[in-house]
């Protein structure tokens, strides 16, 4: 039953992959990342029960907290071309 | 039945959905329109997906420090899924993405303060 888990996360991790490679703009990309991060997560969380290996759940808790901090720095790159720039309450206030 | 049986059944069925779930938003996200329905599809994988298959795994570890990472794992999703979601919109409306609406409702009405080209749709 794991097995079958991770062979469902599997595809769907693939179908998302399509969709990142399909695009066509940015945000569809930046989307199917964010969820083969997150089925990343799963696969983890299931590989680790399949093989009796728990401990792969603190990679999967790592990495969902980087998953979060990537997907908002690349859409934040986006928006402005920097990150270092100041939003726009900050620059209201200066 | 006793009860261990009750709980495998009870952890296989979820994780199955769980599967099923996360199987029908993948299958959403190639074969919607645009991003905004996109980001729908995905929501599902993060929210019941993730969910239904972690609380199955919760029942096969029991009571131990391994359903607590997974219990601090659904926390995570239920807290930076919205985040990442909400941002993404937004990133596209500011983008000049809008979104496919039927015939009859009004673009510039749900558009507000947000720079949306109304000729650029770009679906797929």
């Amino acid at each position: 039953m794991f097995a079958a888990a991770a062979l469902a996360i599997l595809m769907a991790m693939g179908l998302a992959l399509v969709r990142a490679l399909r695009g066509p703009t940015v945000f569809d990309r930046v989307l199917a990342a964010n969820s083969i991060a997150t089925l990343a997560i799963l696969l983890l969380a299931v590989v680790g029960f399949l093989f009796g290996r728990p401990e792969f759940l603190d990679i999967g808790i790592t990495y969902g907290l980087l998953n979060l901090i990537s997907t908002l720095a690349v859409l934040k790159f986006w928006r402005f071309g920097d990150l270092g720039r100041a939003s726009e309450e900050e620059e209201d206030r200066a | 039945m006793n009860l261990s049986v009750v709980v495998d059944l009870a952890s296989w069925i979820l994780i199955g959905l769980g599967s099923l779930v996360v199987m029908i938003g993948a299958l959403g996200l190639v074969r919607m329109p645009d991003v905004f329905t996109r980001m729908h599809a995905a929501g599902m994988i993060d929210t019941s997906g993730a969910g239904l298959i972690l609380a199955g795994l919760i029942l096969q570890a029991g009571f131990s420090l391994v359903s607590l990472k997974l219990v601090v794992l659904i926390g995570l999703f239920f807290f930076t899924s919205p985040v990442a979601t909400h941002a993404l919109a937004r990133a596209a409306l500011y983008g000049g993405l809008a979104p496919r609406l039927s015939e009859d409702s009004d673009l510039d009405k749900v558009a507000g303060d947000y720079p949306i080209a109304r000729a650029r749709t770009p679906g797929d």
